[in-house]
C-alpha cells in the first residue's frame, strides 16, 4: 500500500528483513529428505544460495517457507537423500 | 582578516573555514587552484580532511556521496566539461538528500573547446535538485559557501548546493576579501550531523529500489526540500549578516530597482559592470535598475513577480541558450511575470558566450533597446548579442 | 555413535532468506561467504548489478551489514569516499566492501576501479563474475568468455557468439601492484572463506575474483551451479590463485578435466563445434600452463 509522502525518510533507507518475501511460493519442485540416510554432514546447508536451510542441533532443516527448489542440495548431498519432487505431486 | 584573493581561493578559504571533511576532487581549468589551496590546507595540517585526488568527476561526486552518506561534510569543485560527466550522479546526490556543497567554475561547454566564461554548463544542471547560485564578487563566493552549508544541511532542506564563480573573471581575478575568524564562523556554522548515516552495526540500506506506486512520493519530498530551501536561505542570510556584517540582497538582488521604468535581469559578474552602467544612466536622469539573479534555483519566482508588476520592461541578458527554446533565465522571468496583472515587455539577450566580453557600451545599448521595444509594446524575438554578421552593431 | 561433523565454515549467516536471486544464484553464494567471513564490522557497496535488485524493494533488505548503492560505474569511488569519511571521523575496525558484476568491474566500472587501486583505498573489491550483464538480460560483457552465447552475441546465421577473449582483470589488478588479489569459487567454500580472512588483515587495496554461475545466463540446471563451480576449477578455466605482493601463488592446482566436462553443462555454448572445443582446450591449457611458470619464476 502506498504510504503517504509525510511518512518516508528523506531517501529510500530500507531497514526491513527480506524475510517478509515468501520466495517459497516460487518452488515448482521441492526438496524432500530421508532423515534416515541423513548423516548431518551439513554440506546442502554450506551450499544453499538462499540460507533457507538452518541447522538445529547440528541438523539441516530446510524452511520450505523460502526454498526456491533450485536443487542444489539434492545434487551436492552425498548420501543421496535429498530427492526433488513436483510442487504439484507433493 | 582582509586579504587579497582570487575567487578560487575564496572558494578554498570557505571550504576549509566551513571544516569540510572530505574532499574528493578532479583537475579542470579554471577550477585547479580550489583543489591545489586545499590541497595544501590539508597537507599543511590546517584543515583537517581527507583529500581523495580521484580520477575523474563523476567519481569525484560518486566519493563525496559516499563520504557524505557516512556522516562526513564533504566539497568538490568543477567546471564545464567536468561538471556535465558528473551529470548522473549530480541527480544521484540530490535523489539521495545530501547537502554536498561543489563549486562550479562556469565555463563554456566544447565543442566549440574554450576554456572562457558562459553559463551553459550551470544551466543545463537547473534540473538536478541542486541549489544554484550565482556569484558577482569573490567575497560572494566566500560568504556563500559558508551560507549554504547552513542552509542545506538544515533537516527541512537537506539538498545539494552549487556555487557559481564566472571563468577566470572570478576564479583568477583578486578582489579584497574579508576572511572571517574561524571561531565566527563555528558559531554560525555547527558541525554536520545528519538524522541518517551509514554506520557500522547498522544494517540499513541507502539507496533502494523504489516501485512505481511510491516513488512519487519520494520526488515530492525533495521538492519540499527544495520549496523550504527558498524561505531558509532568505533566513540564514540574515543570521550570516547579523554576525558577519554582510548580505546581498536575497534570491534575487534589487539595485536601483525601485523607481525604474525598465529593468536588466542578469547573473553573475557582468551584474558588476551593469551596475555601473545603472549608475551612470541614473546620472543622466535615465529611470533604469538592475535584478541580479543570486539564485537560480530556487527560482525567485515570487521576487520577478513583485518587480514585473512595478516595471514596463525587463531585459534579460543569458549567458547561456537552451537550443530549441530561449536563454532559461529569460524563460522563468517571463513565466514569473506572466501571472501577474501587469504584464511588462520582456525580452531575452543571448551574449558573452565562450567568454564574449559584455563591456559596458553593450550594456548601455541593451539598456536602449529595452527602453525601445517597451515603449513600442512589442512582442520581442531572441536577440543574440554582438555575433558578427548579424546586422546590429554593439561595438 | 558417530562423531557429528562439524561445520567447516562459520555457522553465523549475514544474509537473510528472501532475497529475489534466482533459484540456484551463484551470486547469492558469493555474497554469503564474503560476509561469513567478514563478519559485523563490514559495510558494502554495491551498483546497479543483479545484488542492486536481490535484496528487494524499499524498505526491504537482505543483508545483515549496511549496504550503500551507488551508480553503476562508481564503486570504486564509492567505496574510496567511505574509507575516507570512516578515517576521519575515527572510526576503525570496519571492513569497507564493495561488491560488484563483471561488468561493472572490467568494463563502465574499470576507470573507478583503477582509480581505487592506485590510490591504495583501504577496502576490498570483490567482482562477482556471472560472465556478462546479466541483471538486464544476459548481453555480453567484458568478461564473457571466448565461444559463449549472449544476447548481444547470438548465433545466427553467421555462428555469432562471442569472439572476443575474456578480460584479465586478476592481472590488470597485479599491474596496480595491490598487496592481495585472490580467485575463489563457490564450490570451494573453506578456500573462499580462507582468502576473505586473508583479505581482511590486509590494509590497502585488496582485490577478490568470483566465479558467479548464472542459471538462466548460462542456461544451466539450477542444482548443478556448485558443480559447474567446481569443474571451473577442474578443467583450469578458473583455475584458484592467489597473488600477493605481486608473487603467484596457486592454492588448488585442480584435477585437470577436459573442458568439454564444463562446456557441456551449459547451454551457453552447446553451438561450438568440435574444432572450437578443441581450440578452447588448447587455450586453456596453455595458459595454465602460464600461470604454473608465472608461480615458478617468482612473478
Amino acid at each position: 500500500m502506498t504510504k503517504s509522502y509525510e511518512e518516508l525518510p528523506l531517501t529510500p533507507i530500507s531497514t526491513e528483513p527480506s524475510t517478509t518475501n515468501l520466495t517459497g511460493l516460487w518452488r515448482v519442485i521441492r526438496p524432500v529428505v530421508d532423515k534416515e540416510k541423513c548423516k548431518k554432514c551439513k554440506i546442502c546447508w554450506k551450499f544453499c544460495p538462499d540460507a533457507a536451510i538452518k541447522l538445529v542441533d547440528g541438523e539441516p532443516v530446510i524452511d520450505l517457507r523460502y526454498c526456491k527448489g533450485c536443487g542444489i542440495c539434492a545434487f551436492e548431498c552425498p548420501q543421496k537423500c535429498i530427492i526433488m519432487v513436483r510442487e504439484d505431486e507433493a | 582578516m582582509r586579504m587579497v584573493m582570487t575567487g578560487n581561493y575564496a572558494s578554498a578559504y570557505g571550504a576549509k573555514l566551513a571544516k569540510v571533511e572530505v574532499i574528493a576532487a578532479y583537475p579542470i581549468t579554471p577550477q585547479t587552484s580550489i583543489v591545489e589551496k586545499l590541497a595544501e590546507f590539508v597537507s599543511s595540517g590546517e584543515l583537517r580532511a581527507k583529500f581523495i585526488p580521484v580520477e575523474s568527476e563523476h567519481s569525484a561526486m560518486a566519493a563525496c556521496i559516499a563520504a557524505e552518506t557516512a556522516g562526513a561534510r564533504t566539497y568538490t569543485a568543477t567546471s564545464s566539461q567536468g561538471l556535465t560527466l558528473m551529470h548522473e550522479v549530480l541527480m544521484w546526490a540530490s535523489g539521495a538528500r545530501l547537502p554536498i556543497v561543489m563549486t562550479n567554475v562556469s565555463r563554456a561547454m566544447a565543442p566549440p573547446w574554450s576554456v572562457w566564461v558562459d553559463h551553459m554548463d550551470s544551466i543545463a544542471q537547473r534540473d538536478t535538485g541542486w541549489l544554484q547560485f550565482f556569484c558577482e564578487s569573490n567575497q560572494e563566493v566566500l560568504d556563500t559557501i559558508i551560507m549554504a552549508y547552513k542552509v542545506c544541511e538544515s533537516s527541512g532542506v537537506m539538498l545539494p548546493a552549487m556555487i557559481i564563480e564566472d571563468a577566470f573573471i572570478l576564479s583568477h581575478t583578486s578582489e579584497p576579501v574579508s576572511v572571517p575568524d574561524q571561531e565566527l564562523v563555528d558559531s554560525f556554522l555547527p558541525a554536520y550531523a545528519p538524522e541518517y548515516k551509514i554506520e557500522v552495526g547498522k544494517p540499513m540500506g541507502f539507496g533502494s529500489l523504489v516501485k512505481p506506486d511510491q516513488y512519487m512520493e519520494f520526488r515530492y519530498k525533495a521538492m519540499l526540500g527544495m520549496k523550504e530551501a527558498r524561505n531558509r536561505f532568505l533566513s540564514v542570510e540574515q543570521e550570516f549578516k547579523h554576525i558577519f556584517g554582510r548580505e546581498y540582497g536575497g534570491l534575487l538582488e534589487h539595485y536601483r530597482c525601485d523607481d525604474a521604468e525598465v529593468v536588466l535581469a542578469c547573473a553573475g559578474s557582468v551584474a558588476s559592470t551593469a551596475k555601473d552602467v545603472v549608475d551612470s544612466l541614473r546620472a543622466r536622469g535615465i529611470r533604469v535598475g538592475l535584478a541580479r539573479i543570486r539564485a537560480f534555483r530556487p527560482f525567485p519566482h515570487q521576487e520577478f513577480r513583485a518587480l514585473g508588476a512595478k516595471v514596463d520592461g525587463i531585459a534579460v541578458l543569458d549567458r547561456s541558450y537552451t537550443f530549441g527554446a530561449a536563454g532559461a533565465m529569460f524563460t522563468e522571468v517571463k513565466a514569473s511575470a506572466y501571472s501577474g496583472q501587469n504584464r511588462p515587455i520582456i525580452k531575452n539577450y543571448i551574449a558573452g558566450l565562450g567568454g564574449r566580453d559584455i563591456t559596458p557600451k553593450i550594456i548601455e545599448k541593451i539598456f536602449e533597446d529595452i527602453q525601445l521595444v517597451t515603449k513600442r509594446r512589442e512582442e520581442p524575438d531572441v536577440e543574440w548579442v554582438d555575433v558578427a554578421g548579424l546586422p546590429r552593431r554593439w561595438r | 555413535m558417530a562423531v557429528m561433523p562439524s561445520v567447516t565454515i562459520p555457522e553465523e549467516e549475514f544474509t537473510y532468506p528472501g532475497s529475489t536471486g534466482c533459484p540456484g544464484c551463484g551470486a547469492n553464494l558469493v555474497m554469503r561467504y564474503m560476509l561469513k567471513a567478514l563478519g559485523e564490522r563490514t559495510i558494502v557497496s554495491i551498483p546497479a548489478c543483479c545484488w542492486a535488485v536481490m535484496p528487494g524493494y524499499w524498505p526491504v533488505g537482505c543483508l545483515g551489514v549496511p549496504l550503500l548503492y551507488t551508480a553503476f560505474e562508481a564503486t570504486g569511488a564509492s567505496i574510496s569516499g567511505l574509507r575516507a569519511a570512516l578515517d576521519v571521523k575515527g572510526v576503525e575496525d570496519v571492513t569497507v566492501v564493495g561488491f560488484a558484476g563483471d561488468g561493472g568491474t572490467v568494463d563502465i566500472g574499470l576507470q573507478a576501479l583503477s582509480g581505487a587501486a592506485e590510490r591504495r583505498t583501504d577496502a576490498i573489491y570483490v567482482m562477482y563474475d556471472n560472465e556478462a550483464y546479466m541483471n538486464t538480460g544476459i548481453q555480453r560483457s567484458g568478461s564473457t568468455p571466448w565461444g559463449a552465447w549472449t544476447t548481444t552475441t547470438p548465433i545466427g546465421t553467421t555462428h555469432g557468439f562471442k569472439h572476443e577473449f575474456k578480460k584479465d582483470i586478476m592481472a590488470i589488478m597485479q599491474a596496480h601492484g595491490i598487496p592481495y588479489a585472490a580467485t575463489v569459487s563457490v564450490a570451494h567454500p573453506e578456500d573462499f572463506i580462507k582468502k576473505i580472512r586473508k583479505a581482511k588483515d590486509i590494509k590497502g587495496f585488496r582485490f577478490i575474483h568470483a566465479l558467479s554461475p548464472c542459471p538462466p545466463g548460462w542456461r544451466m540446471n539450477p542444482a548443478e551451479t556448485v558443480e559447474v563451480a567446481k569443474l571451473a576449477v577442474d578443467t583450469h578455466i578458473f583455475p584458484l590463485y592467489e597473488i600477493e605482493q605481486g608473487k603467484i601463488h596457486v592454492t588448488r592446482k585442480g584435477k585437470g578435466v577436459p573442458v568439454i566436462e564444463y562446456l557441456k553443462l551449459q547451454g551457453r555454448f552447446s553451438h561450438l563445434t568440435e574444432a572450437e572445443i578443441d581450440s578452447i582446450q588448447t587455450a586453456v591449457d596453455a595458459r595454465y600452463k602460464l600461470l604454473l611458470e608465472k608461480e615458478a619464476s617468482g612473478t
